[in-house]
């Protein structure tokens, strides 16, 4: 098998109005499966995905806390978020369900050059 | 690095989001929707003229014809199919949907 390519996904859109984040997450799993070096950023909207106490019972929706809880299971480890994403909504890391990496938005964008692929979600 | 934006600046953040990120030498190709980002004379070309000291912009010349898109921002170069697929070939794409 080749070398590990580095993967960077990038979430920028809000969990439960449209499908990408919760597919997004469905395909960050099964790269990481294949052994691939795969991190997360959340961006815009996509720090929502984040956000704990979501109940999705009342919109029917599986919702994906749970998954993104065993995302250091299958070694996704490095969570990147967007310092000024956080600020725009009114957030800090301490609302946030998983722990995460705050990063300037220029730190971020170093980090994207670092990466073989980037899938935008 | 080529960031793609497809997306109206004034529908979406896709844009002024990348402009933050876009690093030094960068090259942004704005398509489909996202040339509207190249109008002269819009609340986003002061934006766009102080990120074109950093990063490159061009617009797909196609996209650009389609929509009567004719007075565009001084630092945006119009590019045709070809010179899309040579950018696409020189960088590493980001696309920011």
């Amino acid at each position: 098998m080749d070398e590990p390519k580095k993967i960077m996904h990038v979430v920028r859109k809000a969990p439960h109005g449209s499908i990408y984040a919760y597919e997004g997450l469905e395909m960050v799993l099964i790269m990481a499966s294949y052994d691939q070096e795969v991190c997360m950023c959340f961006i815009d909207d996509g720090v929502f995905a984040l956000v704990k106490n979501q109940d999705t019972s009342g919109i029917e929706i599986k919702g994906f806390m749970k998954t993104l809880g065993v995302l250091a299971d299958y070694d996704v480890e490095n969570l990147y978020v967007d310092q000024t994403s956080l600020e725009e909504r009114g957030l800090t890391e301490d609302d946030l369900y998983v722990p995460v990496q705050v990063r300037t938005s220029d730190e971020l964008g170093k980090l994207m050059h670092e990466q073989d692929v980037l899938v935008p979600q | 690095m080529l960031h793609t934006i497809n997306k109206s600046p004034f529908e979406s953040d896709s844009l002024v989001t990348c402009l933050r990120f876009a690093q030094p030498g960068d090259v942004i190709l704005l398509l489909e929707d996202g040339v509207y980002g190249a109008k002269a004379n819009t609340k986003y070309e002061p934006l766009i003229k102080a990120a074109s000291e950093k990063v490159k912009f061009f617009a797909l010349c196609a996209d650009l014809d389609a929509r009567g898109m004719k007075d565009l921002i001084i630092d945006i170069s119009c590019v045709n199919y070809e010179g899309f697929v040579d950018l696409v070939v020189d960088h590493q794409v980001n696309a920011w949907l």
